[in-house]
């Protein structure tokens, strides 16, 4: 079994929301545990809202948990000096447009991660390793696109660079939120097969976060499906493509467009509900309103997550029962 | 056979660019029928949304219509006067935009909005605005209670099927759709999605819908129309396009997305970027990214070919196997 470097344990994020005097808290994630190994790409699968972004956010330290522990190779994340996680569990963004500086070439935001993070190192050997690691995102001749502004990238090749520059920290885990979802078809497999290459190469782990169960599928070893800030169904990619046990999964699945599979009419085609905000929750499944297998307990008390078999937690009363 | 609505003829569209004219839609032609649902794939660049804003005359400069026709009902639209498309717009032919959130005006209610459009376009007097804006809106299952709420209020979804209603308020025989599910997850995409179908099976208007992901549409659309570089290169019944495509350009879009089902087998996608609409090279414009390319290819422009009614401009269409096979 593989080294687990980062390990989430019930680790929840609430928001005040209304005015000060009010105490409604959203609960953006709720009770959230997984576990990611060394040189594993792990999806975070859902729709919008259901708190996907939260937990890379509170990764990256962005924001604080309200509660629970988070590890990193062993250690109590607080306890681990910051310069020292930012390196090792950089952040990709989704927008590559407004993640990088315009107003500094490409060799700016790499070279100085690495004059942060490599110390050790002279300037003559930083700027080879920064051509090195462009050349290994496929930014090539590296030498020349140090030198370029960034509005001479286009789309794909800003966001190689965000994975140049998470590269350059030398990362144990790379946290990339949505990293391909702003790019065009053709240009996204091509950044999806990088991060295949960077884990079967680099070593690197991934946390990918999308709502794109067919990417997540191509790409990820495990997948996690997030449902307003809740796991609701964690396994092997493959097996939860091929068999999709909470109903949640199973829309997301039976939503997808995929000309390969046959078309299948949706029942009550006029809406298909949305994830709930999460405010002060009562006890109770938070997918039971758009459920169609839900039971009488599943709007009275919460299910937990649980081993249905091995490799696949899944938490809904009637799945489990 | 129904008839046709909307006939374009060999359109052209230029933007003056400081290295000269980029030709963005390039000698397009295509029938529309009477209730049809024509999709037009393509990647960015390629002119899928200046093709639509050509048809519905709402370019403005540095791009302008070159040549060609635009018939809608036995009108060429290219040469109709302002005066003339504002008696078109809305009642015959409505356009949804790609984000919703920026095309409805943050600063007034829905209902504001659509009491707008029909005080420009109609001389119903209040209360028949009223009644006409929450029957559209209980069309795409938005609450009447809505017609209060600003953009903002609304989610996504909400937004997108409000942009729909406000197309639907008079009745128009063609909407243009320009990515209405880009900005929305799976779930909202797919509601949105039935939800034209069913609208447009029980009012008989029909669709010109463009969108980059052409998954969405493949088990919508009527006919599917692929572009690369301002041309149709490949224009037939969706199932046929998925089943025996015509054109390597239309697999390599089809290849560039993962599955869900079968053996996860690792995908390439299209080398290399669309080429450039400034002086645009001899011979069939995707002849440098093509895997299948031949000499002639480089030469000569393949023509649009017609095989069974599937058009294709690939010198070589025949040898294609598609995803669905």
């Amino acid at each position: 079994m593989k080294k687990v470097i980062l390990k989430i344990d019930n680790v929840s994020k609430y928001f005040k929301v209304g005015n000060f005097r009010s105490s409604a808290l959203l609960h953006a994630s709720d009770e959230v545990s997984f576990e990611i190994r060394e040189s594993e790409i792990v999806a975070l699968v859902g729709e919008s809202g259901s708190g996907k972004s939260t937990i890379a956010r509170i990764l990256a330290g962005i924001y604080q948990p309200s509660a629970g522990t988070i590890t990193f190779e062993g250690q109590r994340i607080q306890e681990i000096e910051k310069r020292y996680i930012r390196g090792k569990m950089p952040l990709v963004f989704q927008d590559p447009f407004s993640s990088i500086n315009p107003v500094f070439k490409v060799g700016h935001g790499i070279l100085r991660t690495l004059k942060l993070h490599r110390k050790d190192l002279s300037k003559a050997e930083r700027f080879q390793l920064a051509v090195d690691f462009l050349e290994k995102v496929g930014l090539t001749p590296g030498a020349e696109v140090l030198q370029r502004y960034p509005h001479e990238l286009s789309g794909g090749q800003r966001q190689r660079l965000g994975f140049a520059q998470a590269l350059a920290s030398n990362p144990s885990l790379i946290l990339a939120d949505e990293p391909v979802s702003m790019l065009d078809v053709s240009i996204r497999i091509g950044l999806l097969n990088l991060m295949r290459d960077l884990r079967t190469n680099e070593k690197v782990s991934i946390l990918y976060i999308t709502h794109d169960l067919a990417s997540a599928r191509y790409i990820a070893d495990r997948m996690i499906v997030l449902y307003a800030g809740k796991i609701v169904e964690e396994g092997l990619s493959e097996a939860v493509v091929a068999n999709p046990r909470h109903p949640y999964t199973q829309l997301l699945m039976s939503t997808a467009p995929d000309p390969r599979l046959p078309y299948v009419e949706l029942e009550n085609t006029a809406d298909l509900g949305e994830p709930p905000k999460v405010i002060n929750p009562q006890p109770g499944c938070r997918f039971a309103p758009r459920c169609s297998m839900a039971i009488e307990r599943c709007h009275t008390s919460d299910p937990e997550l649980l081993n249905i078999e091995s490799d696949r937690r899944v938490s809904c009363f009637v799945v489990q029962a | 056979m129904t008839s046709s609505i909307l006939n374009v003829r060999n359109l052209g569209v230029e933007y003056a660019t400081p290295k000269g004219p980029a030709r963005a839609v390039d000698g397009v032609s295509f029938d529309l029928e009477a209730g049809e649902f024509l999709a037009i794939v393509g990647e960015s660049g390629c002119g899928k949304t200046t093709l639509l804003f050509a048809i519905a005359r709402l370019l403005t400069s540095p791009a302008e219509i070159v040549g060609g026709s635009v018939i809608f009902d036995g009108v060429d639209l290219v040469s109709l006067s302002t005066e003339g498309l504002r008696q078109i717009r809305a009642r015959d032919i409505s356009v949804v935009m790609q984000s919703a959130m920026n095309a409805l005006n943050p600063t007034i209610s829905i209902g504001a909005q659509l009491a707008d459009t029909c005080r420009a376009h109609t001389d119903w007097d209040e209360a028949q605005i009223l009644a006409r804006s929450k029957e559209v809106l209980s069309m795409v299952s938005i609450d009447a209670v809505h017609l209060n709420s600003y953009a903002f209020q609304l989610s996504g979804g909400m937004r997108q099927r409000a942009m729909i209603a406000m197309a639907l308020l008079l009745s128009p025989k063609l909407i243009i759709m320009d990515e209405p599910t880009s900005a929305l997850d799976v779930v909202a995409q797919r509601s949105l999605m039935s939800q034209i179908q069913s609208l447009r099976k029980q009012l008989g208007f029909s669709v010109i819908f463009v969108t980059h992901d052409m998954n969405v549409v493949s088990h919508f659309s009527d006919r599917l129309a692929v572009m690369y570089a301002g041309q149709i290169v490949e224009l037939g019944k969706t199932d046929e396009v998925f089943n025996r495509p015509r054109h390597p350009y239309s697999v390599g879009l089809m290849d560039a997305f993962p599955a869900l089902i079968g053996e996860n087998k690792e995908l390439t996608g299209i080398p290399g970027n669309p080429p450039s609409l400034v002086n645009k090279s001899a011979g069939c414009q995707f002849a440098p990214r093509c895997n299948k390319v031949q000499e002639i290819c480089k030469e000569s422009i393949p023509p649009l070919n017609e095989l069974d009614g599937h058009l294709s401009r690939c010198f070589f269409p025949t040898s294609i196997s598609g995803v669905r096979a």
